[in-house]
């Protein structure tokens, strides 16, 4: 459990950075990411659809991404450029109009029950607890919650901080806290793969700092793929293992920058002086990018 | 603030007082307009007995009306809700029913289905229908994308997405329609024993003006206005003991 403390001086290079998101000695098998198929991986990805004036617009044209295994891959660039499509693409929520998506080496057809989707906003049910909340998704699926469930519910809002809320309602918290619910109730269907659609930008710059920090804690306990849609630079460097710069409609991407921050990252990673450089390089590459 | 509270109830204090005033000072008949001490004196003419069997005979209709529409709108709403081309081509029909004027239909209907409880029932539940149907639906429709997005994820079975999703978020607009629902199924049932009854306070009313006893008339009227005001109530007191969520914090 204590795995940050204990890897804290293992990271060195770049190289290792990358692949120590798994970071506890036990699950730091340095092969076992590289193994297999990768986590998602969308090959030559096109998606158009027909806006309300009937007119055909092309929202991703061409995309190619790869994802590793419990790897943590941000995904920036002007609104309007698709991102939150590829997330659905990802998803099976959506079909691609041409070029393939696979998810563990299997194109996906259908929504998985190994992947879980966390949204821009908290979207909970206002007339259920926290804790009924966070177990909506199996009863919804199931039509019923197994101890197990419940359990594991009470684990993971311990883990957010939410112990002492179980049975409050989301319009008595702050929206943080409703955040936290929603991520809460994304990781108790115990995905492998996480898609995170802008999860915090609804929220407060300290709030924001806060979580994103609790996020890289809860990857260490629990390591996941991370595809994660975001505005903020900042926030992407903090969180990622690859950025992905997109460019605006139609959405291409036009550079994919590996974040050779050393991890465990914390709130002081950003005093890095690598930190304040790559912000710039990428916002240079965002900037020049969306004004044509 | 006491005065502010008074407020309301001061004011119609005040009208009903200028109404007498007016009525001893122009001396109007009481066959033309009675005084409001009159109309008091009126509602003893008539024995409670009476005013009992012709409120239940009303309030019959209202609550057999109200129900039967509510059972039929919901349940369609969520058919509607479910397909866009079953959507299509039933809301233009309940388009041209909220159309027809009900007061128009009344008479055609009485003749249809005979003199009974039925078109009576009919008539309100024509006249309660359009806003509960519509109105639901939108509730339905109403759920955050996400939320659909997040059942479709997790392929969940179809109707749940209805018991668990959309009828709650549903709950507020349905309750909204209820409040105005109500009241029109009191309206209903007056319109219909205007045409065709044998008793309830429509039907007094229309007696009752036809040989000048306003008083009477009045006090009809009255006791109408107070089973709609009781079922608004109701519904309102549903809202607030079930349905406590929906309403917004007043934090």
């Amino acid at each position: 459990m204590n795995s940050r403390s204990t890897s804290t001086g293992l990271v060195a290079s770049a190289a290792e950075a990358m692949r120590s998101q798994p970071a506890s000695p036990e699950t730091m098998e340095t092969t076992s990411w590289l193994a297999g198929p990768a986590a998602v991986d969308l090959k030559s990805v096109t998606h158009t659809f027909r806006s309300l004036d009937r007119s055909t617009v092309t929202a991703l044209s061409d995309i190619g991404l790869e994802v590793r295994r419990t790897e943590f891959v941000s995904i920036i660039g002007p609104s309007g450029c698709g991102k939150s499509t590829i997330l659905r693409l990802i998803s099976g929520l959506l079909k691609p109009s041409s070029g393939t998506v696979s998810v563990f080496g299997l194109p996906v057809t259908e929504p998985r029950d190994d992947i879980a989707l966390v949204f821009q906003r908290p979207t909970l049910l206002p007339w259920l607890s926290v804790l009924d909340n966070v177990t909506f998704p199996e009863k919804h699926k199931t039509g019923r919650v197994s101890k197990e469930t419940s359990a594991g519910a009470l684990e993971i809002l311990e883990m957010v901080g939410l112990q002492d809320f179980l049975h409050k309602r989301p319009s008595e918290l702050s929206g943080g806290m409703q955040q936290r619910v929603a991520i809460a109730r994304a990781l108790l269907q115990d995905p492998d793969i996480l898609l995170m659609d802008e999860p915090f930008s609804a929220l407060d710059a300290l709030t924001r700092d806060e979580l994103s920090v609790e996020l890289l804690d809860i990857l260490i306990r629990r390591p996941k793929t991370v595809v994660f849609v975001t505005h903020s630079i900042q926030e992407a460097l903090l969180l990622s293992d690859r950025i992905v710069v997109m460019s605006p409609r139609p959405g291409k991407v036009t550079e994919t920058i590996t974040v050779p921050l050393p991890r465990p990252r914390g709130l002081n990673s950003m005093l890095d002086p690598l930190f304040a450089e790559m912000t710039g390089e990428i916002r240079s590459k965002v900037f020049t990018r969306t004004r044509h | 603030m006491l005065l502010s509270r008074l407020a309301p109830v001061l004011t119609l204090l005040g009208a009903l007082l200028a109404w007498e005033a007016i009525c001893v000072v122009l001396a109007v008949p009481t066959f033309i307009l009675p005084r409001p001490s009159q109309i008091i004196a009126a509602a003893q003419e008539v024995p409670l007995g009476t005013w009992l069997e012709n409120i239940a005979a009303t309030l019959q209709i209202v609550l057999a009306g109200f129900c039967i529409s509510f059972a039929i709108a919901i349940p369609l709403a969520m058919v509607l809700v479910n397909s866009r081309q079953l959507s299509n081509t039933v809301v233009p029909l309940l388009v041209v029913i909220q159309s027809t004027p009900i007061v128009a239909i009344a008479p055609i209907l009485v003749v249809s289905l005979g003199a009974g409880v039925l078109p009576r029932v009919v008539i309100t539940c024509l006249i309660t229908f359009f806003p509960l149907v519509i109105s639901t639906a939108t509730g339905l429709r109403s759920a955050p994308a996400e939320l659909i997005e997040l059942s479709e994820s997790l392929r969940a079975p179809r109707f749940r997405q209805f018991t668990q999703i959309r009828l709650p978020y549903a709950v507020p607009h349905i309750l909204g329609a209820a409040k105005v629902a109500v009241t029109l199924a009191v309206i209903g049932a007056v319109v219909a024993e205007f045409v065709a009854a044998d008793k309830g306070l429509g039907y007094m009313i229309v007696n009752y003006t036809a040989v000048f006893k306003l008083g009477r008339a009045f006090c009809a009227l009255l006791i109408l206005l107070c089973i709609s005001l009781t079922l608004y109530q109701l519904v309102v007191l549903v809202e607030r003991t079930f349905f406590s969520w929906s309403l917004p914090s007043r934090s």
